[in-house]
């Protein structure tokens, strides 16, 4: 008798576990709520500029202007005519030049042989330029100096505005020097 | 230059003339250190390192202008980076060592462990990057203050309490996480290596650096901690259509790169832990995107902002930088997976063997696309193969150590090793590497060198990098 109560006991005590284990895992968790909505007004701070311009802000500028801003804020390391500037301490890149190097021995990568997307260029001065000051260029600014950048390119006129609009339009030489990565090279499979 | 008709520009011409220089001083330092230490024959340089002049010399490395015997005996008693400095007695057993928890609670490594990244000599100090002293390392994980760094303008300092990851576009909820909310996900961990994909760049063309630390330095492997990305993607809800995910640091760069979403679904971790602590300062802290096999730049540190889309962002590091310039000028986009490669560490380039004997050959071999499979070595540069020891675990896209016992008979040998992953993909050599890529680098392309590296032994022991 004590034996079988001590047997019904352990039976019962495992059917409680049994019942138990469920709700200790809870359900399959797929859904945990942690973390807060994000506000436009939160978002609102952030850009990425893909090849379509959405996204690119208001504001507009062209080369005449942009002169101005990349003498004042480019050109101790990227040089008074966007040829770089190699010293110890700066190593800012060459701008422009080198069309019709890519094939070559010395292929010379610039803005204007290399770059694709000119929102690009508009993506990364207001992203990280100057490299000591970054983000610290107004959009007029960086719309204007992308536009000097572009003209002294010989990619668009000098008179030419950028802008949301029109910087997209930007037709870049190297505009179909891409192509996605066709790795793995099959000839280097067992 | 002599060598092959590839012609570097200028840049990378004097990047190459300054790394070469600055490798040169540093090897220099350890011969001289070697000088008062009972290891003569250069085989195991830092073993037993106690003089003076090893402490000046380590000193005349890393603090521009220290020498003469004004800083003598400020340098005697300076302690390696991630050291600290203790008087070391006759006899450890005849008097107390040093009181329990009297680091403060944090421990540090031994005084005469001497290793440490070098930086390569960029114009700047803030987009450079450091290399891991790969000849100097043991097992399969980088020791966290030693793990490579790429960064392109400095290391953010971020308070962890203030910052927050924003994931948002094409989902169906834009949230915000704290630091404090991606730790209550459901974690996983996992070890992985991280490689650059400009590691052996000056590689291409002639053997440049000497040391395993030069030609391979851009790869470390970590135990990482984190939240997978699917968990994250379930929470905010994918919406139709979205196949890229832009993530972005909040370094001074502002760096970003577009990331294919069956990538991040996969296996993408947000990772906040690296070898059982934070994650380092120089390797994202508080949180970083960790992209298992993927080349290193795309796995963004101080990773402050997810954005969905369905089409790729074209940033400047995916358009005019990490992208690969073949000969007939087309460029290679998004050429993300790191393939399959391995290396001897030992011995490698400016090592000296003492003698004729046995020598335990050892490296690391890894894929970006999965486990590995074989790893063979080679010590007639690669006429014959023999496989290696696989000695420890393998596991998807993580280095593995390998060995391979070798009688060295005294004569010249080129030792080789070669890497076969899981999916059957073998390491090339840098002929059939070059004869695919094309010669018109290393200004045009320049990453993904996944190439058999070779170490000539000479007769006198000396071991050097060759192209063999």
């Amino acid at each position: 008798m004590f034996m079988r109560n001590i047997a019904v006991g352990l039976g019962v005590l495992c059917l409680a576990v049994v019942a138990l284990a469920p709700s200790v895992y809870a359900q399959a968790q797929t859904h945990f709520g942690f973390g807060a909505p994000a506000s436009p007004e939160e978002l609102a701070k952030f850009f990425a500029i893909p090849a379509d311009g959405k996204g690119l802000p208001p504001g507009g500028g062209n080369a005449r202007e942009g002169a101005k801003v990349y003498a004042d804020n480019c050109a101790a390391c990227h040089g008074q005519h966007l040829e770089g500037n190699p010293a110890k301490g700066i190593g800012g890149d060459k701008l422009i030049g080198g069309r019709g190097t890519l094939a070559s021995k010395a292929p010379v990568k610039t803005v204007e042989s290399y770059w694709p997307y000119a929102t690009t260029l508009f993506d990364y001065v207001k992203r990280a330029m100057p490299f000591s000051s970054p983000g610290s260029l107004t959009n007029d600014q960086v719309y204007s100096v992308v536009a000097y950048i572009l003209s002294e390119a010989k990619i668009i006129k000098a008179t030419d505005t950028m802008n949301a609009s029109t910087l997209p339009k930007v037709e870049m030489p190297n505009r179909n020097g891409f192509e996605p990565d066709p790795r793995p090279e099959i000839e280097l499979y067992r | 230059m002599t060598g092959p008709a590839v012609i570097y520009d200028d840049k990378a011409q004097r990047m190459a003339d300054a790394m070469v220089a600055a490798e040169a001083r540093a090897i220099a330092d350890r011969k001289a250190a070697l000088e008062d230490c009972e290891c003569k024959e250069g085989l195991f340089p830092t073993a037993g390192v106690t003089s003076r002049r090893r402490f000046l010399s380590f000193a005349g490395t890393s603090l521009a202008g220290v020498a003469g015997a004004a800083s003598f005996a400020q340098a005697q008693e300076k302690a390696p980076p991630g050291a600290q400095y203790f008087a070391v007695p006759a006899d450890p057993t005849k008097e107390q060592g040093r009181p329990v928890a009297g680091d403060g609670g944090y421990g540090s490594r031994s005084q005469f462990e001497t290793e440490v990244r070098q930086r390569f000599p960029t114009a700047t100090e803030y987009t450079s990057w450091s290399f891991t002293p790969l000849d100097k390392m043991v097992g399969n994980i980088t020791a966290s203050g030693l793990h490579f760094e790429r960064h392109h303008n400095g290391i953010p300092t971020i308070d962890p309490g203030r910052h927050m990851l924003f994931v948002h576009g094409m989902v169906d909820s834009p949230k915000k996480f704290t630091m404090a909310d991606l730790k209550r996900f459901p974690s996983v961990t996992r070890r992985h290596f991280i490689e650059c994909s400009g590691n052996g760049l000056t590689e291409w063309n002639k053997p440049t650096l000497k040391t395993v630390q030069g030609t391979h330095g851009l790869l470390s492997t970590s135990e990482w901690t984190g939240v997978p990305f699917a968990t994250i993607a379930r929470e905010v809800g994918l919406k139709e259509g979205s196949t890229w995910v832009l993530a972005e640091g909040a370094d001074a760069a502002v760096m970003t790169r577009s990331i294919p979403m069956e990538k991040m679904l996969k296996d993408a971790l947000l990772a906040y832990g690296q070898n059982g602590e934070a994650i380092r300062p120089e390797q994202g802290y508080p949180l970083r995107l960790l992209l298992p096999g993927y080349e290193g730049n795309t796995n963004i540190k101080w990773l402050r902002r997810l954005e969905v889309s369905d089409k790729p962002f074209m940033t400047r590091e995916e358009t005019s930088k990490y992208t690969d310039l073949m000969a007939n000028g087309k460029a290679r986009q998004f050429t993300l997976d790191m393939e399959s490669k391995s290396v001897i560490t030992f011995p490698s380039g400016e090592m000296k063997l003492p003698g004729p004997g046995f020598y335990n050959v050892t490296g690391l071999a890894w894929s970006g696309r999965g486990r590995v499979q074989a790893v063979d070595v080679s010590i007639d540069a690669g006429k014959t193969w023999y496989p290696a020891r696989i000695d420890s675990l393998p596991e998807p896209m993580c280095t593995i150590r390998f060995s391979y016992p070798w009688v060295w008979d005294g004569k010249p040998a080129v030792l080789q090793s070669r890497c076969t992953d899981e999916t059957g993909y073998i390491q090339p050599t840098l002929k059939q590497l070059v004869a695919i890529r094309g010669d018109n680098g290393p200004f045009g392309s320049i990453y993904h060198l996944n190439a058999i590296q070779s170490w000539a032994v000479a007769a006198d022991g000396s071991v050097t990098n060759v192209h063999a």
